[in-house]
């Protein structure tokens, strides 16, 4: 494996008008050769109709070491779910 | 036009058995360019581009496939695609010289590809307006393949050319040793003046002109040079082959000449 390519994560469209989804990433030397390879490696069984690839060192993650500060202060705040509203009966589509 | 009109004059059965024959030389180009890719499987110098030129050998056996099938009903001797590409000997081969040419280093089969797929969106395009409607659908689907390959292709070429002093003299050399096949591609003999005065192909001539346009412009893109032209047209398209492509058969159809009516 060369590891003089940089890494790029992928992004598929699987269908006109959903969202893209990450599904994985990539070795490419450039942007268009990582465009390459993901339809190469992620789009064979017709999986897509649109492709991004991002460098995977363009990405900022949040620190494992802070997920406690960072997500279990909503633990608590279940009264954010939009479950204590009363629906309407002639709403049926919700 | 019929594909299994009985020839009923002379004139008729010429033209017959030149559209069975230029089918041919469309479908082993593709066949024989897919073995040697899937040569790589394995072996290529990048995960990924080992699923790249697998993924090119599908689409170009898949082009094999539709029109063996169809050479196959021209010829009305009832074989089909298997029995048409396991059980022929190379002098019934009829592909390009060009396609048989050994891997060689990544480069070479790029430049390989490159100069087949420049050669086929001609082809393949000239062939969507054929009088043969069965043609003229399978070179719609192969032309949209064919576009990607040729995307593929020459966005190698550039990297490579345009690449470090390495990759440009071993795809400088790749070009040298591969454009001496590049006179077959256009040299029409009495099988494409059939087709193109029946209205099935294209005229050759008329293609190279648009070849040639892009070739320039993507040796250009990959600063690289065009060789000079040999005059020597080579014959693969009429059978007579270099000696590498019975090596290429003997691996290829190994298997269903040992164990006739074998079934995955």
């Amino acid at each position: 494996m060369n590891n003089d390519w940089p890494l790029f994560e992928v992004f598929i469209r699987s269908r006109a008008g959903l969202e893209h989804k990450h599904v994985g990433s990539v070795h490419a030397a450039d942007a268009r050769m990582a465009i390459e390879h993901a339809r190469d490696v992620y789009t064979r069984r017709q999986e897509g109709v649109s492709i991004w690839v991002v460098p995977s060192a363009q990405i900022t993650a949040s620190d494992p070491g802070e997920a406690e500060a960072l997500f279990e202060p909503a633990r608590d705040k279940v009264y954010r779910h939009p479950t204590f509203y009363e629906i309407p009966e002639e709403v049926k589509n919700l | 036009m019929s594909p299994r009109a009985t020839p009923v004059t002379e004139a008729d059965a010429a033209l017959h058995a030149a559209h069975l024959r230029y089918v041919l030389r469309l479908a082993d180009t593709s066949l024989v360019l897919g073995q040697r890719l899937g040569e790589w499987v394995g072996h290529a110098p990048e995960l990924e581009e080992d699923l790249g030129l697998a993924n090119l050998a599908l689409d170009l056996i898949g082009q094999a496939r539709l029109l063996l099938t169809y050479a196959g009903e021209l010829e009305g001797r009832g074989r089909d695609e298997d029995a048409l590409a396991f059980l022929r000997d190379a002098p019934e081969f009829m592909n390009l010289t060009l396609a048989e040419q050994p891997n060689g280093d990544f480069g070479q089969t790029i430049v390989r590809q490159w100069l087949i797929d420049t050669w086929q969106l001609q082809v393949y395009e000239g062939l969507t307006a054929s009088s043969d409607a069965r043609l003229a659908a399978i070179a719609g689907k192969a032309l949209k393949e064919t576009r990607y390959h040729h995307r593929f292709s020459c966005g190698w070429l550039a990297r490579l050319g345009d690449g470090t002093p390495e990759s440009r003299r071993r795809v400088q050399r790749a070009l040298g040793e591969l454009w001496r096949f590049t006179p077959e591609l256009f040299a029409a003999d009495e099988v494409d003046e059939h087709m193109s005065r029946a209205g099935i192909a294209p005229v050759l001539g008329d293609l190279a002109r648009g070849w040639s346009i892009q070739v320039e412009a993507d040796l250009g893109a990959a600063t690289l040079e065009r060789p000079a032209t040999h005059p020597y047209p080579w014959h693969g398209k009429r059978g007579v082959h270099s000696e590498h492509l019975g090596h290429l058969l003997a691996e290829m159809q190994h298997l269903p000449r040992t164990y006739p009516g074998a079934r995955w």
